[in-house]
């Protein structure tokens, strides 16, 4: 094969791999493609209250299992002087709080970080039994009772076609308040709350059904308590019905705390126990919530990345992750333009400095280190040294320049020059001795065009290296590398004119 | 580039220079210097006492070397050896592009005259073989070696067409055939080095005739050398074909599938190899008014497995099928 269709292949593979990565983190990962997203994430608080018996008191509460549509992006306990620990009970998780001697109001805390994400439905199996305990109605007062639950379940049965449906219109019928039968129903189960009476209907018409526990995500709300929606089984799948609407499926915001089983709360040694939720929602960069949900089931391709590292080296990393794009601006303007540079990646290196020190301070700086420095240099000159020397003069010389902009700057008042330190002072040395050759060789001219060009490729790399999605791709997307290491492969194969040499050769033309 | 006369006219359009067969920057490194030029025969031509080896194998002749120093030289000994001569060149063994070049053309008492006259003091001489040393020069600043050669007794043939300097003939030799040539004056305004780009005239070499088929400086087509007013149309390279011979016969010396050839007329010798170029420049082309890229292709589609020539042969190919065409000054 020749080397040429080895660099497309290799190029192809390289940016499909990188382009693959990138897809799969945003996609199944959900980081951010863009810079400046933002998620919201609820941070929902269950307050578990009760009076103690002045003995050994304990509370389990039953907890949120995983769902498809929220992602939990962390959980607190708070239980001052409780033991505490989870247990897994029938499929269930309960966090249980126990404590020997309690006496008076007690309170407890779970608090959970949960973030939505778009799409995903609820639908997972859910084991539980789908027999129907068919209700006691056959006492004689309750005859009226029987007779307009039967008469409800029949007219839905007429106008539905199957168990969903029907299902659907029960609902509507049961929640219309014109409906005299469900008066009648509601008027004798006073004392029984609504979901309570539909699952009895339900019941009654054979269908097996459970309550769902949970919250509408909302804003701010305090001393919420939970609310319920119903789940059917229409023997083949468990569906989820809002009950007032009879509207089937999960309503947009609402959290599940609990499915079918047991109840919510049990407290031994305590009574007028109950739980409240409070809700709030903060607005988190999307990465961050990002981050918190991979870190939790230790992704591979996030852990073992830069984000495992200590903060202070990430901040390193970002930065150095920007050099490659550096590099491509040097390689773009080389192979495309042909423009001249001192040192092929000296202009890198100054949009690094360039970027610590910010553009104008940093080219205002350069130019004066260098004019400071040839001045120095060609006084050197005239001392017979030998170059390594020399140039060693010249690095002293660039390090006490440094400390005296410094300190006059300080002085003054202009703090922005205290960023001198961020150039590379070996590399000044060197670019001041290079351009000295130059102007002792090919005169001041060839050293304002070189140095010229230097300062022309680091201004536009520093523009390219600032820019804020470019930062955002290479430290979020490290794998993108692969992509530029492809397109640098591809640009390495470019066989064309540079921009330059249309200019330069155009006598021939005429 | 000179910027006045690069912004100067403006931009031609790739396709026309593509038509015309001019190579370019990115076309040279990857389709000649990359595929013909093997690295490991790189140092025969980066150091010029490594070429000076060769050619001596090859019994291709070159300039007289006088003493070479290995290692950091006591300043005494470079003294020692210069002392005698009055004509000299000082240079790094793997300087690219001409720097650190010195030339001295005669002595005044203790000082030392370059071509352009000015005047240049025994400490002087000992700083820039210092700075040789250390590598100044070199690529990517290697400690390098200093070399002190004869200096060439030109012929005078070309005094009328350069000035303050000496002029050199640059030959592009392609898988062992010349497929063009240039010469290079040296101007008051290049300040008598013979670097295009610091404003020499190239003058395009018909390769059949040693004849001068087309000049320019800085890009612009001139008629007459700017200092001497001596119409290039009536210069012609004598010993054409055996300096054209000794050009093509680098191909066997170093291996270079593309070479530039570097070289410069002996009053007495004849045609003297200066140095031989692994990645010469394609300013030949401008010089010439003429696209190498034709040229080289012409050469890649011959079967030169099967064709086996020597040198004589490949010169007369060259010399035939490349002559210019007759449009002339």
């Amino acid at each position: 094969m020749s080397p040429r269709a080895q660099v497309y292949i290799l190029a192809a593979i390289l940016a499909l791999m990188g382009a693959g990565l990138t897809i799969y983190k945003n996609v199944e990962l959900g980081f951010p493609l863009l810079p400046g997203e933002y998620r919201t994430v609820w941070t929902i608080e269950a307050k578990v209250r009760f009076n103690a018996d002045s003995g050994p008191a304990k509370a389990a509460l039953t907890l949120p299992r995983e769902q498809r549509n929220m992602e939990v992006l962390g959980e607190t306990f708070s239980s001052s002087g409780y033991g505490f620990n989870i247990i897994s009970e029938d499929d269930e998780y309960r966090a249980v709080w126990a404590k020997r001697q309690a006496s008076g109001v007690q309170s407890l805390f779970y608090q959970l970080d949960v973030h939505q994400t778009p799409g995903a439905a609820l639908e997972q199996p859910l084991d539980l039994s789908t027999e129907v305990v068919k209700p006691l109605l056959s006492a004689a007062e309750q005859e009226a009772v029987r007779q307009a639950i039967y008469s409800l379940v029949g007219s839905a049965r007429e106008r539905s076609s199957d168990t969903s449906t029907f299902t659907s219109e029960l609902l509507t019928a049961l929640s219309d308040n014109r409906n005299q039968d469900s008066n009648l129903i509601f008027g004798y189960y006073k004392n029984r709350s609504y979901v309570d009476v539909a699952l009895l209907v339900l019941a009654a018409a054979d269908i097996p059904a459970h309550r769902i526990r949970g919250l509408y995500l909302e804003d701010d709300r305090r001393r919420l308590d939970p609310e319920d929606l119903l789940e059917i089984y229409d023997g083949e799948r468990w569906i989820v019905f809002e009950p007032q609407s009879g509207s089937p499926g999960v309503p947009k915001n609402f959290f599940i705390w609990q499915r079918g089983g047991k109840s919510l709360l049990d407290v031994e040694g305590g009574r007028n126990s109950g739980v409240t939720f409070s809700v709030i929602s903060n607005d988190v960069p999307a990465r961050d919530v990002a981050m918190l949900s991979t870190s939790q089931e230790k992704e591979a391709l996030v852990d073992f990345s830069i984000y495992s590292l200590p903060i202070e080296q990430q901040s390193i990393f970002k930065l150095i992750l920007l050099v490659p794009v550096g590099a491509l601006v040097v390689v773009l303007l080389r192979v495309f333009v042909g423009l001249r540079t001192s040192g092929t990646f000296m202009p890198v290196l100054l949009a690094i400095a360039f970027i610590e020190t910010q553009l104008f301070t940093g080219l205002a700086i350069f130019v004066l280190i260098l004019i400071l420095g040839l001045w120095i240099r060609f006084y050197l000159s005239r001392l017979n040294l030998l170059l390594v020397a020399r140039i060693a003069a010249v690095v002293v010389t660039v390090v006490i320049l440094m400390g005296a902009i410094s300190v006059v700057s300080y002085k003054l008042g202009i703090e922005q020059a205290l960023t001198v330190t961020f150039f590379p002072m070996i590399i000044l040395a060197w670019t001041i001795e290079r351009m000295s050759i130059v102007w002792e060789e090919d005169g001041p001219y060839e050293v304002v065009v070189q140095a010229g060009g230097s300062l022309l490729v680091a201004v536009i790399a520093w523009w390219v290296m600032t820019n804020r999605y470019i930062e955002h791709w290479t430290f979020n997307f490290p794998e993108l590398l692969l992509v530029l290491l492809g397109f640098i492969m591809i640009v390495g194969n470019y066989t064309g004119y540079r921009l330059g040499e249309l200019a330069r050769f155009r006598q021939l033309v005429r | 580039m000179h910027l006045p006369t690069f912004f100067r006219g403006g931009l031609v359009s790739p396709f026309s220079l593509r038509k015309l067969g001019v190579l370019g920057m990115n076309a040279r490194n990857v389709h000649y210097i990359a595929r013909y030029n093997d690295r490991d025969k790189y140092p025969i031509v980066d150091d010029k006492l490594n070429t000076k080896r060769q050619a001596k194998r090859y019994r291709i002749p070159v300039p007289e070397l006088i003493a070479a120093f290995e290692t950091q030289p006591s300043r005494k000994r470079v003294m020692e050896v210069i002392e005698p001569l009055e004509k000299f060149v000082i240079k790094p063994a793997r300087g690219s592009g001409g720097k650190g070049i010195l030339v001295i053309v005669g002595r005044d008492g203790d000082e030392y005259r370059k071509p352009s006259g000015s005047k240049v003091t025994a400490l002087d001489i000992q700083r820039h073989v210092s700075n040789i040393h250390s590598g100044l020069y070199s690529l990517g600043g290697k400690p390098d070696r200093v070399m002190i050669e004869a200096l060439v007794d030109f012929d005078p043939v070309f005094d009328k067409y350069s000035f303050e300097g000496v002029p050199d003939i640059r030959v592009i030799v392609f898988r062992g055939y010349p497929v063009m040539a240039m010469l290079r004056c040296s101007t008051h305004d290049s300040d008598g080095k013979a670097n295009l780009h610091q404003g020499a005239v190239g003058v395009g070499v018909d390769l059949a005739t040693g004849k001068a088929a087309h000049a320019v400086q800085r890009g612009m087509r001139v008629e007459i050398h700017p200092d001497t007013q001596m119409p290039f149309a009536d210069l012609e390279v004598p010993d054409w074909k055996e300096l054209v011979r000794l050009a093509a016969s680098c191909y066997e010396m170093t291996g270079l599938g593309y070479l530039g050839c570097d070289i410069v007329l002996d009053r007495k010798r004849g045609p003297l190899l200066l140095e031989a170029n692994a990645r010469p420049g394609l300013a030949i082309q401008i010089a010439n008014g003429v696209g190498l890229r034709t040229r080289l292709e012409h050469i890649e589609g011959m079967d030169l497995e099967k064709l086996e020539k020597n040198v004589d042969e490949r010169v007369a190919y060259s010399m035939d099928y490349f002559a210019a065409k007759p449009l002339a000054l």
